[in-house]
């Protein structure tokens, strides 16, 4: 069968896709995103962990029919969507703050920014722009070495993004609660609890 | 194999109608496991993800009918106010991931005796709403368990909406398991005070081919506290009391001796939770102050 998908804000279509196959094979071998990790196939390592229309998901446990027509978003567009939601932030503040014509502004920019999230095509805009930069949790766990053999990070960067979405300024509790679900299995627990502590406390300086 | 993909109910159950072996898919936490592994190769998968309806809720004066595929994260956000007992079970299922995705009408289909959440329906009181083609009926979840990871759906049904009493009095849950996430329960039991009709109700899991309630323990728990006035003079529940129903609890165990815990273990440990269970839950209804025993109108009590 066909599967027609958002994924990291590209539309994208995979042919003879088995029907029992899940959205992880999918996004692993037949579209080259193999950034989500394949370890245990049964939901309980979260090295796989996607966003689905939002909710992170393990995708090995999403049948590949059922993200017909939805928005994923994987590790390899995690910083492209987080600076896009950052934007917004920052967007929403300008725009109650300033006039009608900035809010008009910031509209135009709005339109610029999809379109370049889901074609690329623009060739002004895509020339000159730089690459996005690391979401927030990227370089923490960069800074702080949360990262070892690197197989869960992907996973773990998903889960603790959205735990930052929805969690600007999260407990420990919050924490391990968030990343109950993912493994990892050289135990480097600590450090990646660092990180998500140094990218809240990062983000909502920020802010 | 060939993925069917209706897009609302009435096309779902004439799928499952022209398909019967179709396998019923929303959150895909038990069906794609076995796809994965190669345990099962169905001919038919029924997506019921498109299928708006079963994402919703309603709750009523007595009840909460909860659609068949609103996911636990919703019910631990949502419901722990009308539904207590389920949500702090919901709570135990698997990880974020998992919960985001697996549905009460998930382990009521999968019928495993270690699903998390037939405990809390047998304690709270529940009926499931099944339907097909032919019709619809509500099943009482006692007799929806009808052997080990079989259930009372006749071959051309599928599970819509799950009828929870809503809690008239505390309730918890509690799960044996070698850390708090990600563990499919050693055993499990549950317990919903219901001071409107001054009932006890229990459910166990894992401990049996099928969840259970505790009957005799009920019945010896209701008699004891009438027979005592504890509902009306919010006593403490004295140690033999709690005892003796820890006892019959596990009495009403049929353990097996596997991989996670032998019978032994676990007809122990499920007299530990319902005597532990029950003095939370007896301690938080007396705190509650409602002592007057003026439960026949607009009883509902504070938890």
């Amino acid at each position: 069968m066909r599967v027609t998908f958002t994924v990291n804000g590209r539309p994208q279509q995979a042919d003879d896709v088995w029907e029992g196959e899940s959205l992880l094979y999918v996004l692993r071998e037949r579209l080259g995103l193999p950034g989500s990790k394949n370890a245990c196939e049964q939901g309980e390592c979260g090295s796989c962990t996607v966003r689905l229309d939002g909710v992170p998901v393990c995708a090995c446990l999403v049948a590949a029919g059922q993200a017909e027509g939805r928005e994923v978003v994987t590790v390899e567009g995690l910083a492209q969507y987080a600076d896009a939601r950052s934007r917004r932030t920052t967007q929403d503040t300008t725009a109650t703050q300033d006039t009608t014509d900035t809010t008009d502004a910031t509209t135009a920019a709005d339109t610029t920014t999809a379109t370049d999230a889901t074609t690329a095509t623009d060739t002004t805009a895509a020339a000159t722009r730089q690459p996005p930069p690391l979401a927030p949790v990227q370089q923490a766990f960069i800074d702080t070495g949360a990262i070892q053999c690197g197989f869960c990070t992907p996973g773990l960067l998903i889960a603790a993004d959205e735990l930052l979405e929805r969690t600007p300024d999260p407990s420990d509790a919050d924490i391990r609660e968030a990343l109950s679900g993912n493994l990892c299995r050289c135990t480097g627990y600590e450090k990646i609890l660092d990180a998500v502590r140094l990218a809240a406390a990062r983000t909502t300086e920020a802010r | 194999m060939e993925f069917l993909r209706p897009a609302s109910w009435e096309e779902a159950l004439a799928a499952k109608a022209e398909h019967p072996a179709a396998v019923p898919i929303a959150g895909g936490t038990d069906v794609m496991v076995e796809i994965n592994f190669d345990r099962r190769r169905p001919d038919h998968l029924l997506d019921l993800t498109r299928i708006a309806e079963l994402y919703e809720w309603q709750t009523g004066d007595q009840t909460v009918r909860l659609g068949a595929s609103v996911p636990y994260t919703r019910i631990i956000e949502r419901l722990a106010a009308e539904l207590p007992g389920l949500a702090i079970a919901a709570h135990t299922v698997g990880s974020p991931q998992i919960r985001n995705r697996g549905s009460v009408g998930g382990n009521l289909g999968a019928a495993s005796p270690a699903g998390d959440a037939h405990p809390a329906l047998l304690a709270a009181g529940a009926e499931v709403e099944v339907a097909s083609v032919r019709g619809s009926r509500r099943i009482p979840v006692e007799e929806f368990y009808t052997g080990v990871k079989r259930n009372a759906l006749a071959d051309d049904e599928l599970i819509r909406a799950i009828h929870i009493r809503k809690a008239a009095g505390p309730q918890q849950f509690s799960k044996v398991g070698t850390r708090n996430a990600m563990v499919i329960a050693v055993c499990a039991f549950a317990i919903a005070l219901h001071p409107d009709t001054r009932t006890v109700r229990t459910g166990i899991g894992s401990a049996a081919p099928t969840p259970v309630r505790a009957r005799a323990a009920e019945d010896f728990l209701n008699a004891a506290l009438a027979e005592g006035g504890f509902w009306d003079g919010g006593r403490t529940i004295t140690p033999s009391i709690a005892r003796r129903f820890a006892e019959l609890c596990a009495a009403a165990c049929d353990p097996i001796d596997d991989v996670r815990g032998s019978a032994a273990y676990r007809r122990h440990a499920v007299s530990i939770m319902a005597r532990r269970t029950l003095g939370w839950t007896w301690e938080a209804f007396r705190a509650g102050g409602d002592t007057t025993g003026d439960t026949t109108e607009g009883g509902a009590r504070c938890a």
